[in-house]
């Protein structure tokens, strides 16, 4: 990190942050590095595997794709964003139970895409589900855990939702 | 990673008129970058070449679908995601939402724009085939004014496009007269879900007492650069559907296509798709 | 963050130590408390916050990036290296071979490969020079400016070129081993023969495509030695290598693994070459090296699945049972050793599938090629034999026009049979059930009668394909003696109860698993159970974490090791019968001050009457097999050629399912790469390298692609493995391509005898049936 390259403005998470990067950086490395949020992962750096989804001004997108330049004035969540304060997401309970994580690589990922989708669609169905997550590639779990894992998720919100 | 961030600067302009000015400062210098679902790629290998870089992400001129009486406007900066929300587009010309969808993953959609998908000229770019069977005209705009080219114009050559160095790619205009088509539009990927064409084929029809009024019939990944299968459609004008003229229809874009083996399929894969889909198009209702 | 320090079980980021804790596991009615239970993954809360400390998470301040100049050739001699003047090379740490301290070999099976090349390379992307810089994008930039010259000599690119032995590449013959194995009077059998049918099969490579890539980070300390930690499946596997490579005594290696994002076999023994990369570039430098894989290089130059030719010639009886088969086996190993030797050994133990057949002759061989050196991947030479066995009897029942399921039956191995290495089957062989079982779930002959209507007016055509076979669980033969795997269990001072293990969690659940084992044989609960990080400073060696060993044979180290210690207890800290948690615990401080500290090893012993003659190739294969059948239904679209999987139906037999998420989790990801294995993973080569080294163009299968996957167990307690498990990890991969296959030929007729199948092959096998007919 430099003070040669102007500042870069964007919040994460809700904090605001700057940083001086240069303006090609990836949102991915400026995640990682500058910011040392470690949770979302680097599978391919092709757009392919979806392990660097975050969403950008509620958007889901592959990080490693995006330009630190693009993400001027963005709302950027990630992974870490998800749970408040030691209080799990209904997702990253759902995967917990479910067995929707294996190894863990692709699970940040996967969590903001069905993050996304919940938020659109709270009550999906199966093909729903495969359409919204088609971008992101798990090579332990086969995917079935992970759409239980969705299923359950939306079930407990809708749960909630309904004993209010 | 093999990109060096350092070696490469980017501008982004808040405006369009900011973005033309700077293509016509500096032609030929300056290579736009929307969604960066192509660009991004080539950095991230190491293989990008160009190092001075304008971003039109930003610039809310350029992301717009506007419906007027007799066509639909999109702007170059429509991501598709934009075009498959869009319920006039996926009412009346719905090839083009259902193209959007087949283009990587949602993420991906998000971010990739219409524009991007045509001046990055795939031969392989989803959005093509339709765009051509619905007679689409794209609008080029710079510091000059704007120009109207057929779409089918657009594409020169492998890669190669008719915009001057000083220009860009503002819109493209959809008519709607499409009503009454039979249509279709089918891709065939390497799965079911964030696939580059082999071979796609779009088919918009107009049948009247079983004989072809009107017909276009366009591919992608069976020429260098996406086109119309002019001759293939010449086969079927005035003809009545049988199966004799199905069958000629088939031989005739067998001979018009011009498939490579690349590493992602074969030439022969690709012709002999091509040609059952044009049969599975031509006996659909 | 010193490594040296201390023990490394803390992440840069968490404060949490690495063996994370999860919240309360639940409660379900089992015999066991908690083995058999759906508890919490151990680490699952970390993963899903994204605190999981994978090791390209670890702040990279102060560390140097290590790069890799690679061969371009497949075969050839190096002229010169040169490097180019315009970059300042002083900035830059260089090693070649000429750096190696200790023994320039990678300690395997033989050590025949080299760290680095020094005057000839045999493969392409073969590693000559490494490089480090402070700057990653100078490190990557300087491997394009160091030139090497060759004089290229003719390569050898595959089994045919190999066996030809027109060209010599490895030792006097291009063998890199093979393998005999008889029972009965195969040539005697021929004559008896009412049909004899033949058949080729072959199996491609594949790539393993873990999500997080290879990588791992070293330390250097004069008096110390070396450390090194990162992604991998066998920490004394790499201790190994590095010891020899470095001329450093044990003390002076330390290795740890980092939470590894997906392993599947292609990190059994490449991390070994990361890691003496690194150690060399930080000995050279002094400082610490950082070398982490990008997906391009990962695929290009990493191991693969072997690529397999397999050849059968099966004799019956008038009434279709086997009376001889002549199997010709051979794979491609690249250009060294690795592990084919026992990948080549499990693939002729599991050619002759799960059948009863009186007389056999594998022979089986291991060609050296100048292909870059395959290695382990889930299943291990069986999906190769496995699917040239399935689809060969589905040969044999189109040649003697018998019911495919019906010759499976009537030729199934039964409990007291004996099989192809005369081992008697005294453990329950269930294949009756479990067929009965997967034809009741996939309803498979109402389907297959279906479809056959529906075929004639589609142009989708549909079709069932089943597979039957077994896996052989844990190392074969004698190779659990040898390993003599020693695991533990202590207490410590905080209260916590910590496996003591080098098998290594890489999502298929060994932390969750062990600690279950752990906890039940302590009669603890699961939550006070820590799994200790696999360093090789903190943990004896139990054993690599492959051939679906794990469960069984370290899971039943843990189970006597909590047995020794809980007696321990009772016999001189006063424990009682039953005790709560506050007792275990103060029991454990009595004895702790008496003795010091509290612990528990146990060593492995072979289950009685294991005996294996390796030079006869005879006698008990393994300890103990997994069952299974599993049915596919494919359709197959007549316009695009493409075979799709729509629905998949597991049923196998492992002992017993010590965790009722985790265990279908593996068959269900063992299904999927299978399925990829199938119709979608081709490894394209071009004179020795692959072509298609990117996630774009070397396809798995996406959430839209994966059907239901249908999974049941049958379970019969295995009294030698871990509360009654058996191996697990590997089998589901193995069903899949001939099941899949087989529903192929079903459905159009078409007889495929290749992996993968993509259209454009099963375009030209159909096109040319529609010519002809």
């Amino acid at each position: 990190m430099s003070a040669q390259w102007p500042a870069i403005y964007f919040t994460v998470n809700g904090a605001k942050k700057t940083v001086n990067v240069p303006p090609m950086k990836r949102l991915l490395d400026v995640l990682r590095e500058d910011l040392r949020l470690t949770g979302t992962k680097e599978g391919c750096g092709e757009g392919e595997c979806g392990s660097c989804s975050v969403r950008m001004n509620g958007e889901l997108v592959n990080s490693c794709l995006v330009p630190a330049l693009q993400a001027e004035g963005a709302e950027i969540e990630t992974v870490e964003g998800l749970a408040r304060n030691d209080e799990l997401h209904p997702l990253q309970e759902a995967f917990l139970e479910h067995g929707g994580a294996q190894c863990g690589a692709c699970t940040p990922g996967f969590l903001m895409a069905s993050a996304q989708l919940l938020e659109r669609n709270p009550r999906p169905d199966l093909d729903a589900v495969r359409e919204a997550l088609a971008g992101n590639l798990c090579r332990c779990t086969g995917y079935m855990r992970i759409f239980e894992s969705v299923a359950a998720a939306a079930a407990r919100a809708e749960e909630k939702a309904d004993a209010r | 990673m093999r990109g060096n961030a350092e070696t490469h600067e980017m501008v982004a302009p808040a405006t369009l008129g900011a973005a033309l000015e700077l293509m016509a400062r500096e032609p030929g210098v300056w290579t736009p970058i929307a969604g960066g679902t192509e660009l991004m790629v080539a950095f991230s290998a190491g293989r990008l070449a160009a190092k001075k870089l304008v971003s039109l992400w930003g610039i809310g001129e350029l992301r717009f679908i506007d419906t007027n009486p007799e066509s639909i406007v999109i702007g170059a900066g429509a991501t598709f995601l934009d075009l498959r929300r869009h319920e006039v587009l996926a009412a009346e010309l719905p090839l083009v939402a259902q193209a959007a969808g087949w283009i990587g993953s949602i993420a991906n959609q998000g971010r990739a724009t219409l524009g991007g998908n045509l001046a990055n000229g795939s031969p392989a770019a989803d959005s093509a085939p339709a765009l051509l069977v619905y007679d689409a005209e794209v609008e080029l705009i710079s510091v000059r004014g704007r120009r109207m080219i057929p779409y089918a114009e657009f594409h020169t050559g492998y890669k190669q496009n008719a915009m001057a160095a000083d220009e860009l790619l503002y819109a493209v205009h959809l008519p709607r007269r499409f009503a009454g088509h039979r249509q279709y539009l089918r891709k065939v990927g390497t799965r079911k879900a964030m696939a580059i064409s082999k071979v796609a084929l779009a088919g918009a029809m107009l049948v009247d007492a079983g004989v072809v009024k009107k017909v276009r019939i366009a591919a992608a990944s069976l020429a260098p650069y996406p086109a119309r299968l002019v001759k293939t459609e010449a086969a079927l004008w005035g003809k009545a559907l049988t199966g004799e003229s199905i069958a000629d229809a088939r031989r005739a874009l067998m001979e018009e296509a011009q498939p490579i083996d690349d590493i992602r399929s074969t030439a022969e894969y690709r012709r002999r798709v091509a040609g059952n889909l044009l049969v599975e198009f031509l006996r659909g209702q | 963050m010193d490594f040296f320090a201390g023990r490394f079980g803390r992440c840069i980021l968490c404060d949490n130590p690495l063996a994370g804790e999860g919240p309360t596991s639940m409660s379900a009615q089992q015999k066991t408390r908690v083995v058999g239970e759906a508890v919490l993954r151990k680490e699952g809360r970390d993963k899903l916050v994204g605190r999981a400390c994978y090791v390209d998470d670890i702040a990279s301040d102060g560390m140097l990036f290590g790069v890799t100049v690679r061969s371009t050739i497949p075969r050839g001699l190096i002229k010169a290296i040169t490097f180019d003047p315009a970059v300042n090379w002083n900035e830059f740490t260089i090693v070649t071979a000429a750096d190696v301290p200790g023994e320039n070999r990678i300690q395997l099976i033989i050590a025949d490969q080299p760290c680095l090349a020094e005057h000839e390379v045999n493969h392409c992307e073969e590693p000559i020079v490494l490089l480090a810089h402070a700057d990653r994008q100078k490190a990557r930039a300087a491997v394009e400016a160091v030139r090497i010259e060759y004089e290229p000599l003719p390569a050898v690119l595959g089994i045919e070129e190999s066996e030809r032995r027109e060209t010599i590449v490895w030792g006097e013959d291009n063998l890199l081993k093979k393998f005999l194995l008889e029972k009965g009077d195969v040539d005697g059998a021929w004559a008896g023969a009412a049909r004899i049918v033949e058949g080729e099969y072959r199996a491609g490579a594949q790539e393993h495509l873990y999500i997080e890539p290879n990588g791992v980070i070293a330390e250097w300390n004069e008096e110390k030695g070396v450390a090194v930690r990162g992604s991998m499946q066998c920490p004394y596997y790499v201790l190994k290598s590095l010891k020899g490579l470095m001329g450093l005594p044990e003390e002076k290696v330390r290795v740890a693994q980092t939470e590894t994002g997906g392993a599947f076999g292609g990190k059994e023994d490449y991390p070994s070459i990361l890691a003496c990369h690194a150690a060399l570039l930080a000995k050279k430098s002094g400082r610490t090296v950082r070398m982490i894989y990008d997906r391009a290089e990962d695929m290009a130059a990493t191991t693969k699945r072997h690529p397999a030719r397999v050849r059968h010639r099966t004799a019956l009886d008038g009434d279709g049972k086997l009376l001889a088969m002549e199997i010709d086996l051979d794979i491609d190993g690249g250009a060294y050793a690795t592990l084919s030797s026992t990948v080549l050994s499990r693939a002729t133990l599991h050619s002759t599938g799960p059948y009863l057949c009186p007389n056999i002759r594998v022979r089986s061989r291991a060609w050296a090629t100048n292909q870059i050196p395959y290695g382990a991947f889930r299943g291990f030479g069986a999906p190769q034999a496995i699917f040239a066995m399935e689809r060969h009897m589905d040969e044999i029942a189109a040649a003697v026009g018998m019911d495919p399921v019906e010759l499976r039956r009537r030729n199934f191995l039964h409990t007291g049979d004996k099989n192809a290495t005369e081992q008697l089957m005294r453990e329950p062989v269930p294949m009756d059930v479990i067929l009965d079982r997967a034809l009741k779930e996939s309803d498979f002959y109402a389907k297959r009668e279906r479809f056959a209507r529906e075929n004639a007016t589609s142009d989708i055509k549909r079709g069932v394909g089943l597979a039957a076979f077994y896996h052989g669980s844990g190392f074969t033969g004698s190779g659990e003696v040898y390993l003599n795997s020693l695991a533990g269990i202590d207490v410590t001072q905080e209260g916590r109860a910590r496996v003591l293990v080098s098998n290594t969690e890489f999502g298929q659940g060994t932390n969750t698993v062990l600690a279950q084992v752990a906890a039940e044989a302590l009669g603890i609960d699961y939550n006070d159970v820590t799994i200790a990080v696999p360093d090789t400073d903190e943990v004896p060696n139990s054993g690599p974490t492959v051939a679906s060993r794990t469960s069984m044979v370290v899971g039943r180290l843990i189970e006597r090791a909590g047995g020794q210690l809980l007696k321990m207890l009772r016999e001189e800290a006063g424990l009682g019968e039953r005790y709560t948690r506050e007792e275990f615990f103060a029991a454990c401080e009595r004895h702790r001050a008496r003795h010091g500290e509290v612990h528990s090893e146990s060593r492995y012993e072979a289950p009685p009457g294991i005996h294996w003659d390796d030079a006869k190739y005879h006698g008990e294969a393994y300890g103990a097999y997994s069952w299974a059948v599993y049915v596919a239904q494919v359709a197959v679209d007549t316009v695009t050629y493409s075979a799709e999987v729509e629905e998949f139906w597991a049923v196998q037999e492992a002992g017993r399912i010590l965790h009722p998420v985790l265990a279908p989790g593996q068959i269900e990801g063992g299904v999927a790469q299978g399925i990829g294995y199938s119709l979608y993973e081709k490894v394209l080569n071009e004179s020795g390298r692959m072509v298609n080294n990117q996630m774009t163009n070397y396809i798995i299968p996406t959430a839209e692609d994966i059907p239901p996957i249908h999974v049941s167990f049958e379970e019969l307690p295995f009294a030698h493995g871990g509360y009654g498990a058996k191996g697990i990890g590997e089998l589901p991969h193995d069903g899949p391509p001939p099941a899949i296959l087989n529903a192929i030929r079903n459905a159009t007729g078409a007889a495929v005898n290749s992996v993968p199948v993509l259209p454009e092959d099963l375009m030209e096998v159909l096109a040319a049936r529609e010519a002809t007919i």
